[in-house]
């Protein structure tokens, strides 16, 4: 957690529940079209939500409202990366961290499976060889 | 590979371990180094004319391919490129070789490079830092005098026309150059020098590229940008990316860089050759404060009550409008915020000339800082006024003593002031004071 985050200030919003859902109706429509989409055609979208201005609550409310649906999934690489499913399915919130723990990327994918959740061939090629390496005569010894 | 198949390119002082992690395989070979000779070396490895596979370097130093796409959709976010972007970007900078830079500053402050060297985001700058080699950079750089200089030429001669360029800080041309020189030589001649066998040029900073600072008005040293000495012919054309800003976001110099070195290309520019994708639009359009602008609900005086609520800084002078910048999309200090979300009007620092624009915090249109409200607004806002006027007797407290007649346009800042003298304390809120005020004014 930042340092940042420690420091107690909090800004409180005045603005009515209606009028905080800035961006949240129109992103909530191109999702719904993406998922459309992804539906008839198996068209895949990424939407970057780091590029979309947000007042004070208007992610968050977005997030909300795609709730959590049955798959999350923590990747450890270069920092935390989260993969959660929404309850709508083929709906998936992206949150990329650095080592430090803070937010490099924010995306909602429309797509089966999020393309980082795969195994790469190359990995597979490369866990392959290890294993059967690792299966050696002594190895084998080992575990009988 | 030992050390002695490594050949010293430029000695780099290390700022922090987490330089030393960037800088890339070899590092073991100039700690080997540094526990002989107390200095840091960065060493040019031998494999690097070879061509490696970047992504089997990686994998090397167990980074896993999962990563690595990791890292490429981080950086095509940044870069706005389309999803399906993300593939080829895997792609070319999984066969990149790595790319020699030569990074000149000429009359700048270091701000660029401060901001460089503090970029929040890692996933990206970090992998980006095996991706290239940094030959020559005054602040990083551990030599100096002959050495540092010897480093740069030696590096050009053997990467002719293959090196990229960064350039920060203006060039001063006025009485022949000699506001700036670097070994005895002008900042002019050191550019054309480098110049001639760049591949290509970033200028990096408002300095570098519109002449910055330094060139304010009366602007003594003549100080002008990279485009500036192109087009005149001063120094050889070479494809130029410019990167305005005091200084640029960091992730607009790593992106940028993360693009060339993976298209061999610079993104698509404007007509001032800055990157669509960082400067495509302007502070305005992305601000979290703009609904605020379409609402007509300006903050008037820092720390009134607009300004409490979050509203538009337009009418103290914020510069949003007519900045192409993406600090409101990125954001600053391991993007935690930028200037308007912190309550400060943009400055325009991204914009040619912002010093010269007189005040910082002018409105930019003063037609538009009248804010427009209908004669029957302004009759509620009297009557409003007239209560509150009544109600809180007003009438009998002697606003101004020291004037016999008080102008009523001053009234609501008098009691902003919190200096007159009332036996009674006034606590008006910032829309009665308004109220108050329109009261007062058509009561003469």
């Amino acid at each position: 957690m930042s340092i940042l985050d420690n420091i107690p200030v909090h800004i409180p919003s005045s603005v009515s529940t209606a009028d905080r859902a800035y961006n949240t109706l129109p992103l909530l429509h191109e999702i719904r079209h993406a998922l459309e989409r992804l539906s008839r055609e198996g068209e895949s979208t990424i939407l970057d939500l780091r590029a979309i201005p947000f007042p004070p609550g208007d992610e968050q409310r977005l997030l909300d409202y795609l709730g959590t649906g049955e798959v999350e999934a923590q990747l450890h690489a270069l920092g935390n990366s989260l993969i959660r499913e929404t309850r709508y399915s083929g709906v998936w919130v992206v949150e990329h961290k650095n080592g430090d723990d803070e937010r490099v990327a924010l995306q909602i994918e429309i797509t089966s499976v999020p393309a980082i959740l795969r195994a790469q061939p190359e990995d597979i090629e490369e866990g392959l060889n290890r294993l059967t390496a690792s299966l050696s005569a002594d190895v084998k010894e080992d575990l009988v | 590979m030992g050390f002695r198949d490594c050949q010293v390119v430029a000695p780099i002082a290390l700022v922090g371990c987490d330089w030393a992690r960037r800088i890339g395989r070899c590092y073991h070979e100039y700690r080997a180094a540094y526990s002989r000779t107390n200095v840091l070396a960065y060493v040019h490895c031998s494999v690097m004319p070879k061509h490696p596979a970047l992504t089997r370097d990686l994998s090397g130093r167990g980074i896993s391919r999962r990563a690595f796409l990791k890292f490429c959709s981080v950086a095509a976010s940044v870069l706005a490129l389309p999803p399906e972007a993300v593939g080829s970007l895997v792609e070319s900078l999984g066969h990149s070789a790595r790319l020699p830079i030569i990074w000149l500053s000429f009359q700048e402050c270091t701000g660029c490079t401060e901001s460089f060297t503090r970029s929040h985001a890692p996933a990206v700058e970090d992998l980006l830092f095996d991706y290239f080699s940094l030959d020559y950079h005054h602040t990083l750089q551990a030599p100096s005098g002959a050495d540092a200089e010897s480093a740069r030429l030696d590096s050009m001669r053997r990467f002719q026309g293959r090196y990229l360029l960064i350039v920060d800080g203006s060039i001063p041309l006025a009485r022949g150059g000699v506001y700036s020189t670097i070994g005895g030589r002008t900042n002019l001649a050191m550019l054309k020098e480098c110049g001639e066998g760049a591949a290509a040029v970033i200028a990096v900073g408002s300095c570098a590229v519109f002449g910055g600072l330094p060139a304010a008005s009366p602007n003594p040293t003549g100080a002008v940008g990279v485009l500036a000495l192109m087009e005149q012919g001063l120094i050889a054309k070479r494809p130029l990316v410019n990167l305005p800003g005091c200084p640029p976001l960091p992730i607009a110099i790593s992106s940028v860089l993360a693009h060339y070195i993976a298209f061999g290309r610079f993104p698509a520019v404007d007509d001032m050759q800055r990157p669509l994708s960082l400067y495509g639009n302007t502070v305005h359009e992305r601000c979290s404060r703009f609904r605020f602008f379409e609402e007509r609900k300006f903050v008037k005086q820092f720390d009134d009550e607009g300004a409490r609520k979050g509203w538009c800084l337009y009418l103290l002078g914020c510069r949003g409008p007519l900045t192409h910048n993406a600090c409101a999309v990125h954001k600053w200090n391991q993007g935690t915020s930028f200037p308007i979300e912190s309550g400060h009007p943009c400055l325009g620092c991204a914009e040619p000339g912002f010093w010269d624009r007189g005040g910082f915090y002018r409105c930019i249109d003063e037609t538009e800082c009248t804010v427009d409200e209908s004669h029957e607004s302004r009759e509620d806002a009297a009557s409003e006024g007239q209560n509150l006027y009544e109600d809180n007797c007003v009438y009998c407290h002697s606003i101004d003593p020291g004037a016999l007649r008080t102008d009523p346009n001053q009234i609501p800042h008098l009691l902003r002031s919190g200096e007159i003298r009332s036996h009674r304390r006034l606590q008006f809120s910032d829309e009665q004071l308004d109220q108050l005020g329109e009261y007062l004014k058509s009561r003469k």
